[in-house]
């Protein structure tokens, strides 16, 4: 499949081609094909991402656990949440998993400009969710969402879960440590998974650098396979946590403003 | 694959003494801090867990004075508990876990593959200075003041109440763990991507089977503990957690976390030792291994089930009765894969051509004691018992005859067996047996009386006890002694090997397996040419029929 | 991973990437209406979001047409987290059980 002649310059042809033909430079030592090279990287990062589930998955056991025990206020304190904002975010992040998987279409095809651009619109798009995350989290630290920092005991006496609201029904004194409890994992786990969003798009904007060089052909673009991989586990890590911290208890109408 | 049986005693040529290996390719401290190959990495693996032995070796050897005299006044309680804390923490995580993966794993996994490294060998290099970091916090937290909390870190005394360096502490094994991570990502992608032509899942050694499975729990066990012990953190940072019973926390969840990893960590300790029996016992019996099958298989069942038994150390804590006796059933099950292993390794022997190399002791050493520690397992694994014998001398009698009886032994028996390919050079045989009887007595004289306290109820981790138990403490503390010793000597005829041991060829003992197919000390690639794999492993049958006329 | 034929099309992927849209407008809806116990909205979410994943694993991260090696690590991965909940979620939920034992 020969690229769109007005997509490379005359030095990016040569390299490309010379990559086409040998893609031995890029072979280390210890493999003996690029074959086998690029199989053992993919491996190796599903591998790793195997071990990220379990990493995130001791928080959601934790969240399981309590949310178990104190069902009233973890739904109390979910519903407080800003699940608008976590939906856009959802929504940034889906699609920040398309454009990363176009530009892996896109990079085994050997077209390197639409390559770089599905990088730049990923890199952006999570730079988006992070703006929105930063106003999520201002707008949390306002509405004394904090424990340990900026929290009042006695808004919570007013609220109960949504299901019960309608009867009357607010939590008690016992229930406001358990309220605490779910904001922490709240604020440790989207922290957690803020952080791992902000990995991906440092290592995402270097590649859309190195993409923009001439650095991938379609014999070797194997780097941006393996970014792929985690970015769209970040991805799946979000798909999990918003409904399971956003949307545990009962959402109305009438928070849908702006 | 040929056997060669070349005899140690060869004239060395001019060839050889200019010949290109690992260790000449290159001199000087970069060369060995920033390399990338396989070999030197666990020679810095192995110069580092000696030296945390030794430091965990010293640290119960304060407790082991304490406990001469029943009013325990040698050092401060608190000291005491500090000293056992040290001890476990430092044997645990920063010796036995990395011991035979990390030294002996990385030295030989690849050339048992066939291959000239690991997949990531940058990863590998990562890997170690995650661990020298480990290593560096808890010696600094050790010299700081120390910590007091026992190396289960339970909640809440550690996330609350202990005002020592917990969490200097905690980030040391946060860092170890993610270098086990790192290295067993390598081992898995390695094995199953980079084997030699030829070399077919049941044509590997069981060495690599064992470690493969070591490293499976690598992979998935580590994050737990990790993420657990970040949370303990946070939570003597922050004062608000998930283990804090002020907000609703159980502390029990901490230990469902905790011994999430720290079951499959004990069997992380113990599979590689496993898989170097298997390589001793048919070498020195000179007779394939019996039921090879069975053994590899069992080693992946020994991974899988050991997930699923954690609570067993946590039957008196306070989970609840139905949740005990699932575990209690399912610890049962995690017996059988090692029984059969046993079984294995005693068919092998049977009608064997028996010798009793350094590497042999202490492979017998290991399956007795491994089979004696691991029958006691049962007694805690029955819920009834473990109420009588939980947090007694019993359990720590239990564990010691399998890390240390087994694990170390195992340890000692790989380094003495794959000495002469790591160094190409061959230690004191007298000495090696000697050390190897000394060990046995000595481990056997420490921690057969601890089991003998412990039915009979004495409590662990107490700095002073009733004057009844004095006798069998005593003993155990001269067996202690003699077990130093016994550790302290290879220290000696090994580095004394280095300059003046005798060279060694290729294959000194007549061995299979790929690595005894280079030279030794091995060229930095390990194979001049990418070995082609035509016979399974083990084929020492196979030899005898070649002696013959 | 190479080696099969590519088509130029980026349809499936958009596709894809529709549905998982839909999903997630779905099971934010799904949090505005009582239903009966709250179980359901648990096992809804669950059950959403799983789908949603699998769609993302399948389609975006090609393990459907990856090799079995990388469909054994997933399945290992899910499993043993799996193991992890189921266990542990079994100890918290059956405290309050009285055992049937005898004098009970």
């Amino acid at each position: 499949m020969t690229p769109e002649p007005s997509i490379l310059s005359p030095e990016e042809r040569q390299v490309f081609q010379e990559d086409t033909v040998l893609g031995q430079h890029r072979l280390q030592e210890q493999f003996s094909n690029l074959e086998q090279q690029t199989e053992t990287a993919l491996v190796g990062m599903w591998v790793f991402l195997a071990t990220e589930v379990l990493f995130f998955g001791t928080l959601f056991i934790s969240l399981a656990v309590y949310r178990w025990q104190y069902n009233a206020a973890f739904t109390t304190a979910s519903e407080q949440l800003d699940w608008m904002i976590g939906g856009i975010n959802t929504v940034i992040l889906l699609t920040s998993s398309l454009t990363m998987v176009l530009g892996v279409h896109f990079a085994r095809l050997g077209w390197r400009r639409p390559l770089v651009w599905m990088l730049v619109l990923t890199a952006l798009l999570g730079c988006g969710f992070m703006c929105f995350k930063g106003i999520e989290y201002y707008k949390d630290y306002v509405e004394n969402l904090i424990p340990g920092w900026r929290f009042v005991d006695s808004e919570w006496l007013e609220r109960g879960p949504g299901t019960q609201e309608a009867h009357g029904a607010t939590l008690t004194e016992q229930d406001v440590p358990h309220v605490k409890m779910f904001l922490f994992l709240y604020w440790t786990m989207t922290g957690l998974h803020a952080f791992h969003v902000f990995i991906g798009i440092v290592v995402i904007a270097g590649l859309a650098v190195l993409a923009h060089r001439g650095h991938y052909s379609r014999i070797y673009y194997t780097p941006i396979e393996v970014v792929g991989l985690y970015w769209h586990f970040v991805d799946l890590v979000w798909i999990f946590l918003f409904p399971m911290l956003y949307l545990i208890g009962l959402h109305s109408a009438s928070e849908i403003r702006f | 694959m040929s056997i060669a049986t070349m005899p140690a005693q060869q004239p060395v040529s001019p060839a050889e003494e200019t010949r290109l290996t690992y260790l000449n390719v290159a001199y000087g401290l970069k060369s060995w801090l920033l390399t990338k190959d396989h070999k030197r990495i666990g020679i810095l693996y192995l110069l580092t867990i000696t030296v945390m032995f030794f430091i965990g070796g010293i640290a119960i050897s304060i407790v082991r004075l304490n406990l001469m005299t029943p009013d325990g006044r040698f050092i401060e309680p608190d000291t005491y508990n500090k000293m056992f804390t040290a001890h476990g923490l430092i044997m645990v995580f920063f010796f036995l876990v990395p011991s035979i993966p990390a030294t002996l794993g990385n030295f030989c996994l690849p050339m048992m593959l066939g291959a000239k490294d690991l997949a990531f060998p940058r990863i590998n290099l990562l890997s170690w200075y995650l661990f020298i970091t480990g290593c560096g916090l808890m010696i600094y937290s050790v010299l700081a003041g120390g910590v007091d909390t026992g190396w289960t870190l339970y909640t809440p005394y550690s996330s609350q109440s202990s005002h020592y360096n917990v969490e200097t502490t905690l980030i040391g094994i946060v860092a170890a763990g993610f270098s086990s991570i790192f290295t067993g990502l390598n081992f898995v992608v390695t094995t199953h991507k980079m084997r030699a032509p030829g070399l077919t899942w049941w044509r590997l050694p069981i060495f690599v089977w064992s470690t493969y499975a070591t490293s499976f729990i690598f992979l998935l066990a580590v994050p737990v503990l990790a993420m657990a012990v970040i949370l303990v953190v946070i939570e003597r940072i922050v004062h608000i957690g998930v283990f804090d019973p002020a907000y609703g926390g159980d502390p029990l969840l901490f230990q469902h976390l905790f011994w999430f990893y720290s079951h499959p960590a004990v069997y992380i300790m113990i599979l590689p030792g496993m898989g170097v029996v298997s390589e001793i016992i048919p070498c020195f019996a000179r007779k394939q291994l019996f039921g090879y099958h069975f053994v590899a298989l069992s080693s992946i069942a020994i991974a899988c089930f050991s997930f699923i038994v954690w609570a067993h150390h946590m039957f008196v804590a306070g989970i609840s009765l139905y949740s005990a006796l699932i575990f209690s059933v399912l610890s049962f099950l995690v017996a059988v894969p090692s029984a059969i292993k046993v079984f294995n390794w005693t068919a092998t022997l049977y009608k064997g051509s028996i010798t009793f190399e350094a590497p042999m002791l202490f492979a017998l050493g290991f399956v007795v004691l491994f089979t004696v520690g691991g029958l006691t397992g049962l007694f805690l694994a029955t819920l009834g018992m473990d109420i009588h014998l939980h947090d007694t001398y019993f359990i720590i009698a239990h564990f010691h005859f399998i890390m240390v009886g087994g694990a170390v032994m195992a340890y000692m028996g790989g380094l003495h067996y794959w000495w002469p390919k790591i160094t190409g050079r061959m230690y004191n045989d007298w000495l090696s047996k000697i050390s190897a009887l000394i060990i046995f007595i000595g481990f056997f004289l420490t921690f057969t009386p601890q089991f003998v306290m412990g039915y009979n109820g004495a409590t662990r981790r107490y700095h002073r006890y009733a004057p009844e138990y004095q006798v069998w403490h005593v003993l155990s503390t001269a067996g202690a002694s003699v077990l130093g010793v016994g550790y302290v000597l290879p220290l000696g005829y090994l580095i004394w090997s280095l300059r003046y041991g005798q060279k060694a060829g290729p294959n000194p003992w007549g061995a299979t397996g790929l690595e005894w197919q280079t030279p030794s000390p091995p060229p930095p690639d390990n194979f001049p040419v990418t070995p082609l794999v035509v016979r399974g492993p083990y084929e020492y049958h196979l030899e005898k029929s070649q002696l013959d006329p | 991973m190479t080696s099969h034929a590519h088509s130029t099309s980026i349809r499936p992927y958009v596709i894809v990437w529709a549905i998982l849209i839909c999903m997630t407008i779905l099971t934010a809806a799904v949090s505005f209406f009582e239903l009966g116990t709250t179980v359901w909205h648990l096992i809804i979410a669950l059950v959403i979001a799983t789908f949603k994943a699998s769609l993302v694993i399948l389609f975006f991260m090609h393990a459907a047409s990856s090799s079995r090696l990388t469909w054994i690590v997933i399945v290992c991965a899910v499993f043993f987290l799996g193991i992890l909940f189921l266990l542990t979620l079994t100890d918290y939920m059956s405290r309050d059980m009285i055992p049937l034992m005898p004098g009970h």
